[in-house]
């Protein structure tokens, strides 16, 4: 142990250090993230770039000679499918930085009361987390829609809108379980019950491999309540055409902004009360 | 034999019923402690977490079953025969739900035990050698993937979906899948060091269960490529309850039971071994 | 009244209906090392929480570095440095990653980091593990990066929640140099402990609590010299005949406190009265001569000993 000097309290700017608390804890968390950065990528594009084989090439193949090419909306089931895998992808990458990472900053490494010693207020902490998110979400959506376009599932121009809706709805969707997140005590299974219940089923039943409204009644409600059918809904509509009212457009977006600001606002109190018990 | 002679206590004895038997290194013949132990940890775990394995399958099965196979129409079976879609979907879900039900248990909550509460050590300090604690572990995650199995089938013979009598063999063909995954899932994790790693493991699955016949018929693809999805593990339990439950019994489903002998074999030497050389040095 | 870091008022903390914290009233003045000393579960931490402004108190009022905590968390946070009682590392991070990082939620330019990081690591004795990961230190290296992370902003106050729980000895004098030494730089230090011995080593002042209550306050001599005697002598008799020699040996004592497994005989002679206790036909199993610690005032002002 050598010696340490200093003067105390002189090293710190304390404006700048509570300007810039959302973004120290962004940068903390993508420079930790870093480091898994291929994996990251793998995992994040790995697994709808299979969905896309799978079920965009493989079901397609068998929908597209049932029904001559124009199955859905008059489109191949490639493109009728690509703008829902554009909207999973989004929320996916989005997703995995408000559940686990965010738990172990409570529960496991308790990183966030650490944090919350320095001047970073938890609504900064919040914030950062959303930041981050919003990272996530940016690089996997640009790749994806790279891949997409390269598949000719999309055209080029949709690419720029749709990455901004896809985004704004995972975003969104972030926010909302971030909500969630933070109201955990433990694991204890609970993102296994929510991945089975919540996470499974939206990705199944929101529109993404035909038509909501081909689904059973009693199932479609699944869809209108989901961030993902209405992502994809905008999507749809940016890609190759598919009509949509101008109140069905504004409903749409309507209905996702609604979900971000509820997300934040349920976040932020517990946010709160949880790290200055 | 001295210890028993000198007559000490019956807790000794029974520790040491296997003494100068085949193995006595890594089996004293009890792996049921193990697997009991599994069922007090169940009894405090979130009983939703546990039971609610088997519906993904489900809805897989109902979101493409009832919309695609709108779409799409008739499929045919091996024989021929035309076969709705939902027909031809429901036993890869079953093969699949088997293997999900197996490789959780022996996948991540063993990686769990192994790093995080240290079991295994615990365990392998009492007089249980490293077969009774591969073999009580692998039955346990056999166990919950024949829950899952039958769970599924409770789901789908009402739909319709089961036309052969050989449907009710899918629930053994599904213990039978449980079983080589767990003992290969488990082997797989006692060599895995990190929580990376071990995101390969759901890497690996995800490709697996799409592209294994389950959802559309392999011939769709170019020939080597069907060669390699038949070497797969899920594809031949899919073929296998996919012949059961169509009622499609040939030579190939003994291939299918041979190929998840052999895997469970392997499944367990790896793990005995590797669990011996970890905690027993 | 700049010299005033922490103003405690009849300060108050309730969760639900469970009092950590009951009114308490202290002053820490600057340069100072201040010590709270209680068992566990007495509001020691519970009050560190409040002083490293991250909970809102219940009642009373707190004026930390001359401001309200409640009001303006985040500009007196820039100043202080904590070294939480679980070490809340990223256990993920190399060591130098840890530091750096952290001094990043401070604001702290990466030019100001980068030395600052290698300063830390010395001080820490951890040069040789910069590039280790948390994961692969041992506890004590862990607790050394903690501290060293508490120090990254030059705070004007450190604040230590139980700083050397398992830390072997060796490892606990070299940190209570350490502090020590940053303590004549100026740094106030306010620590809590359930270790005497520690609390005698650091603090310049302490109080004693209880049961979310100050028992007693001052410096460590001061408490001695109030609540208990020059020296001890521990003898113990056997687990069941401890009881039948207390009356005797009393007389021989100015006070004697019989625990389940030995009597404790305050005096001002130890030896003396060991001899004199002898001398009367009692002999001890065992028998120790030994000057009078903060443990004793503990177990005079709550009739508790302090155990871990």
């Amino acid at each position: 142990m050598s010696d340490l000097k200093f003067k105390p309290g002189q090293a710190v700017d304390v404006a700048r250090a509570m300007r810039w608390g959302a973004w120290a804890v962004a940068e903390y968390r993508l420079f930790s993230m870093s480091k898994w950065m291929g994996s990251m990528f793998a995992f994040g594009l790995g697994n709808p770039v299979i969905y896309l084989i799978s079920i965009g090439l493989g079901i397609g193949a068998l929908v597209d000679i049932n029904t001559g090419g124009q199955g859905i909306n008059g489109v191949s089931y490639l493109q009728f499918v690509a703008p829902a895998l554009l909207a999973t992808t989004a929320i996916n990458a989005v997703m995995e930085e408000v559940t686990f990472p965010t738990m172990q900053g409570f529960v496991w490494d308790k990183m966030f009361f650490a944090m919350n010693n320095t001047p970073i207020t938890p609504k900064q902490i919040a914030n950062g987390i959303m930041i981050t998110a919003t990272v996530r979400g940016v690089f996997n959506v640009l790749l994806y829609e790279l891949i997409l376009w390269l598949f000719g599932a999309v055209p080029v121009t949709s690419l720029l809108p749709m990455f901004i809706t896809s985004l704004f709805a995972a975003v969104a969707f972030a926010a909302a379980m971030m909500s969630v997140t933070v109201r955990l005590e433990n694991d204890d299974a609970l993102f296994a019950i929510i991945g089975r219940f919540v996470i499974s089923p939206m990705f199944l039943f929101s529109g993404t491999f035909y038509p909501l409204d081909q689904m059973p009644i009693y199932l479609q409600w699944i869809g209108w309540i989901s961030p993902m059918w209405h992502s994809t809904q905008l999507g749809r509509f940016l890609s190759y055409g598919m009509p949509l009212e101008t109140w069905q457009l504004v409903m749409h977006i309507s209905f996702l902004s609604a979900v971000f600001v509820i997300g934040i606002l349920a976040a932020y109190p517990k946010f709160e009360s949880r790290l200055q018990k | 034999m001295s210890l028993i002679q000198a007559g000490v206590t019956s807790a000794v004895a029974i520790a040491e019923r296997r003494r100068g038997k085949l193995g006595q290194s890594v089996y004293a013949g009890r792996p049921h402690r193990v697997i009991q132990r599994s069922f007090f940890a169940l009894k405090s775990s979130t009983w939703l977490g546990v039971v609610s394995g088997f519906v993904e399958p489900v809805f897989y099965l109902l979101a493409f079953g009832l919309g695609i196979g709108q779409i799409i129409g008739n499929l045919t079976d091996g024989a021929g025969n035309p076969v709705s879609y939902s027909q031809y979907i429901a036993p890869a879900l079953l093969a699949t739900s088997a293997m999900n039900g197996a490789i959780y248990d022996s996948t991540w909550n063993v990686f769990f035990k192994m790093h995080f509460a240290k079991l295994y050590q615990t365990m392998l300090h009492t007089s249980l050698g490293a077969l009774d604690v591969a073999i009580g572990e692998i039955s346990w995650a056999l166990m919950r993937g024949t829950v899952y199995a039958i769970g599924f089938m409770i789901v789908v013979t009402p739909m319709g979906l089961v036309t052969s009598w050989y449907g009710l063999l899918a629930i053994p063909a599904a213990t039978l899948i449980a079983f080589g995954f767990g003992s290969i899932g488990m082997a797989v994790t006692s060599y895995v060091t990190n929580f990376q790693q071990m995101n390969w493991v759901n890497f690996f699955m995800l490709p697996m269960f799409m592209f294994s016949g389950t959802f559309f018929p392999i011939s769709i693809y170019p020939e080597p490529i069907q060669y390699v999805v038949m070497a797969m593990p899920l594809w031949q339990g899919v073929e296998m309850v996919r012949g059961l439950m169509l009622g499609i019994i040939d030579g190939a489903l003994f291939v299918h039971i041979a190929y998840f002998l052999l895997m469970t074999i392997a499944g367990l030497i790896f793990t005995t071994r590797r669990l011996t050389a970890l905690f027993m040095r | 009244m700049t010299s005033d870091m922490i103003v405690a008022k009849d300060l108050k903390k309730v969760y639900g209906d469970f009092v950590a914290v009951d009114g308490i009233n202290f002053t820490v003045k600057q340069g100072e090392s201040f010590g709270l000393l209680g068992p566990n579960g007495a509001g020691k931490s519970t009050t560190m929480k409040m002083i490293s402004s991250v909970s809102k108190r219940t009642g009373g009022e707190l004026t930390i570095l001359g401001k309200d905590p409640d009001k303006f968390g985040p500009e007196i946070r820039a100043h202080l440095g904590v070294v939480p009682q679980k070490d809340m590392l990223d256990r993920e991070l190399k060591a130098w990653e840890n530091l750096y990082t952290y001094g990043r939620y401070f604001g702290l330019s990466r030019k100001f980091l980068k030395p600052k990081v290698e300063e830390l690591l010395a001080f820490a004795q951890l040069e040789e593990k910069r590039n280790e990961k948390v994961e692969e230190l041992s506890g004590g290296m862990q607790r050394r990066l903690a501290i060293a992370r508490g120090l990254v902003n030059e705070p004007e106050m450190l604040l230590l929640d139980e700083p050397t729980t398992g830390l072997d000895p060796q490892a606990r004098h070299i940190l209570w140099d350490r502090l020590f030494r940053l303590k004549e730089q100026g740094v106030t230090l306010v620590i809590t402990t359930h270790y005497m011995d520690e609390a005698e080593q650091l603090c310049d002042r302490l109080i004693v609590m209880d049961k979310g209550k100050i028992m007693a306050d001052g410096s460590p001599t001061e408490l001695i010299k109030k609540y208990s005697s020059k020296e001890v002598v521990e003898v113990r008799f056997g687990t069941d005949k401890n009881e039948q020699f207390a009356d005797e040996i009393k007389k021989l004592a100015d006070r004697i406190e019989v625990l389940p497994d030995r009597i404790l005989v305050y005096t001002a002679h130890g030896e003396q009265t060991l001899e004199a206790i002898v001398a009367k036909g009692m002999n001890p199993v065992t028998s120790l001569v030994r000057r009078s610690s903060l443990e004793d005032v503990f177990l005079r002002l709550t009739g508790r000993t302090l155990v871990d």
